[in-house]
């Protein structure tokens, strides 16, 4: 499980700098999405990965190592909202500059006119 | 200690920006008194909150959020540097309202609501005693610096922006990783809590500790605009509106206040021999690197805003360089430079808009200097013969006017006597000498000499161009408010000349107390808290 993991949060990630680092404004979003994919995942993993187990103590009865640790799972839901929120504002000023200057590029020139 | 002082920065400015946005941007006036009855409240709030903490000995106020133990919950702490810059932030904000008020709030919509947001961010981040908590308010600020950095909207203003918040979103995403690792080592955020555990941290896992460290620190370098990390800056400095930009020199600052706490606090003398001054050569010589950038960056400025950009970058350096050093003296005029620069560095963006508004577009809004708007209908020939007399007067008010804020900002800029600037880089030049002969110290003390060398340089060569041409070839409109703001900047900092030694004795005191986080982790994690 944690090698499946591993490989699936380097994937997102190496795709997400490769894409980040492209010309258009399109693949730079799609890119930095794909990295906070990337990074939600790693935070999620760090509390150690488990099945079945509960994140929070339902009746005080037993031994702690039994639960999953519930703050990385709290983190990485502030973290997924915040990375949605300026996602979306970087969206809105993606297409004011393909509203402004007419194309797609990240510098608001193409080069080739 | 339990009284609401220390959550109140935070909180004034988020539900007056609430209030603002319920108002409505039509009814300016009352989203105008809002804004500055808050700014002003806020100064006082910060200087209760410093007289608070500047007591005798190492005072530390804790705030417990929702009072649970500081190890399970949330934590606000002030002390000296907190109250400091708080008190810092809210002086900037309300010297810059009555900029803002000239013409550039109606540029775009709602700026005095994101200027609050932005001044909640800015406090909670200095006021925050937890790692996650800080990447909230990091958030909460920089959401609004996107809004305020493409004020005003235009071509130039949109693609600079872009840039802007590829690069922040990136830092955010580093800036989780390392939270994220850090968490992973020890199991907790609390600031104090980490200090406590670092040194325990068995030696199996300290490298990831370090790894999770400057992932972090890197997320803060990109914020503080380290070479190579910098380039962003100047551009966006540049596109941003004068008020904003001057708003955004206290943002690198940001990046530098957490990087002077953390690198104390988690890695001091206290740390441990293996981690202790952890990461602080990198800060010295990036520093360093970052000076050089940043000369050499002025001296090919073509205007004068990126000339002003340029100065945010060489401040930055030299203060990463000064904290690199980790003498507790050098702290001291570090956090001296750290004031003047913000003031000087903010008046300087101002007058740069003011002499870039001649030729722009909306002339009708502003007014020369000269009261003659006055001069009622009957009298508009006598007026037209006015302003035909005033064009042959050689230097006429607004110029002389900007002539004086601009000579005032090169002397405060380039630390030349016998404004403040001279002595704030006198405090922190003159402990490097004392302190040894260190490689990295007399490289830093000779670059920032230099620094302030090609600084009046580069700044002699823009007031000739700009002051000593021809009277027609430039007519700057000024507002008296607008005036105004920059006269509060530059008292701000000629004060601070005067009365240097009640505030440097404060910061030597600051620098005392950060260099000695023991009682900064006792006060935040009580001994009747610890764990059993």
């Amino acid at each position: 499980m944690e090698l499946v993991l591993a490989a699936a949060i380097g994937i997102l990630a190496a795709s997400g700098v490769w894409l980040l680092l492209r010309p258009r404004t399109f693949q730079v979003i799609i890119g930095l999405t794909l990295i906070s994919y990337a990074v939600n995942l790693f935070i999620f993993s760090i509390g150690g990965l488990r099945t079945g187990a509960d994140p929070v103590l339902r009746d005080a009865a037993g031994d702690i190592a039994q639960y999953a640790d519930p703050l990385p799972q709290a983190l990485v839901l502030t973290a997924i909202v915040i990375g949605f929120a300026t996602t979306a504002l970087f969206l809105v000023v993606l297409l004011t500059s393909r509203g402004l200057t007419g194309n797609d590029h990240v510098d608001g020139e193409d080069g080739t006119p | 200690m339990s009284n609401h002082l220390i959550i109140a920065p935070i909180v004034l400015p988020l539900l007056v920006a609430a209030l603002q946005l319920l108002v409505g941007e039509k009814r300016r006036r009352t989203v105008l008194a809002l804004s500055v009855a808050s700014c002003v409240v806020l100064v006082l709030l910060a200087a209760a909150l410093m007289l608070a903490v500047a007591g005798d000995g190492a005072l530390t106020a804790v705030y417990r959020i929702g009072d649970w133990p500081a190890r399970f919950g949330i934590v606000l702490v002030a002390d000296r540097l907190s109250a400091l810059m708080v008190l810092l932030a809210s002086v900037l904000a309300l010297a810059l309202l009555p900029y803002a008020l000239g013409r550039w709030q109606h540029r775009g919509g709602h700026f005095q609501p994101l200027l609050q947001f932005l001044l909640m961010g800015l406090n909670g981040a200095f006021l925050t005693g937890d790692l996650f908590n800080l990447f909230v308010f990091f958030e909460v600020l920089l959401a609004a610096s996107y809004g305020l950095a493409l004020h005003g909207s235009g071509a130039r203003r949109v693609s600079a922006g872009l840039h802007y918040i590829a690069v922040n979103l990136t830092a955010s995403m580093l800036f989780l990783l390392g939270v994220s690792l850090i968490f992973g080592v020890t199991g907790t955020l609390n600031m104090a809590a980490l200090a406590e555990l670092i040194p325990h941290v068995p030696e199996r896992t300290r490298a990831l500790l370090h790894a999770g460290a400057a992932i972090l620190g890197v997320a803060f370098l990109i914020k503080t605009a380290m070479w190579p990390l910098g380039f962003w800056l100047p551009r966006t400095y540049a596109a941003a509106s004068p008020a904003v930009a001057a708003m955004f020199a206290l943002m690198t600052k940001v990046g530098i206040y957490v990087l002077l706490r953390l690198s104390l606090l988690l890695f001091g003398d206290g740390a441990g021999p293996a981690s202790s001054h952890f990461g602080s050569g990198w800060m010295l010589w990036g520093g360093v690197a970052t000076v050089v950038a940043g000369t050499i960056g002025m001296l090919g400025a073509r205007d004068l805003a990126k000339l002003a950009g340029y100065n945010v970058l060489i401040s930055s350096g030299t203060l990463l360089g000064a904290i690199g050093l980790q003498l507790p003296a050098v702290t001291a005029g570090a956090l001296a430079y750290l004031v003047i620069s913000t003031l000087a560095i903010a008046a300087f963006f101002l007058v740069a808009g003011l002499l870039a508004s001649d030729g722009d577009d909306d002339t009708d809004d502003s007014l020369s200097l000269e009261p003659y708007e006055q001069l009622g209908e009957a009298s508009a020939g006598e007026g037209l013969y006015a302003k035909e007399d005033e064009s042959r007067v050689v230097i006429s008010a607004p110029i002389a006017m900007l002539g004086a804020s601009f000579f005032a900002c090169a002397l405060l800029l380039a630390g030349l006597p016998p404004l403040s600037g001279f002595l704030a880089k006198f405090a922190m030049l003159a402990p490097m000498l004392e302190a040894g002969p260190r490689v990295g110290a007399i490289v830093l003390f000779t670059l920032i000499i230099v620094a302030g060398f090609c600084t009046v340089i580069a700044m002699c060569r823009a007031g000739i161009q700009i002051f000593w041409v021809e009277p027609e070839r430039i007519f700057p409109k000024v507002r008296l408010v607008e005036s105004a703001s920059i006269a509060i900047l530059l008292g701000l900092c000629l004060l601070l000349t005067v009365l240097a030694e009640a505030p440097l004795r404060y910061l030597r005191d600051t620098a005392r107390q950060i260099h000695t986080p023991a009682a900064y982790i006792q006060q935040v994690l009580p001994a009747a808290e610890a764990q059993p």
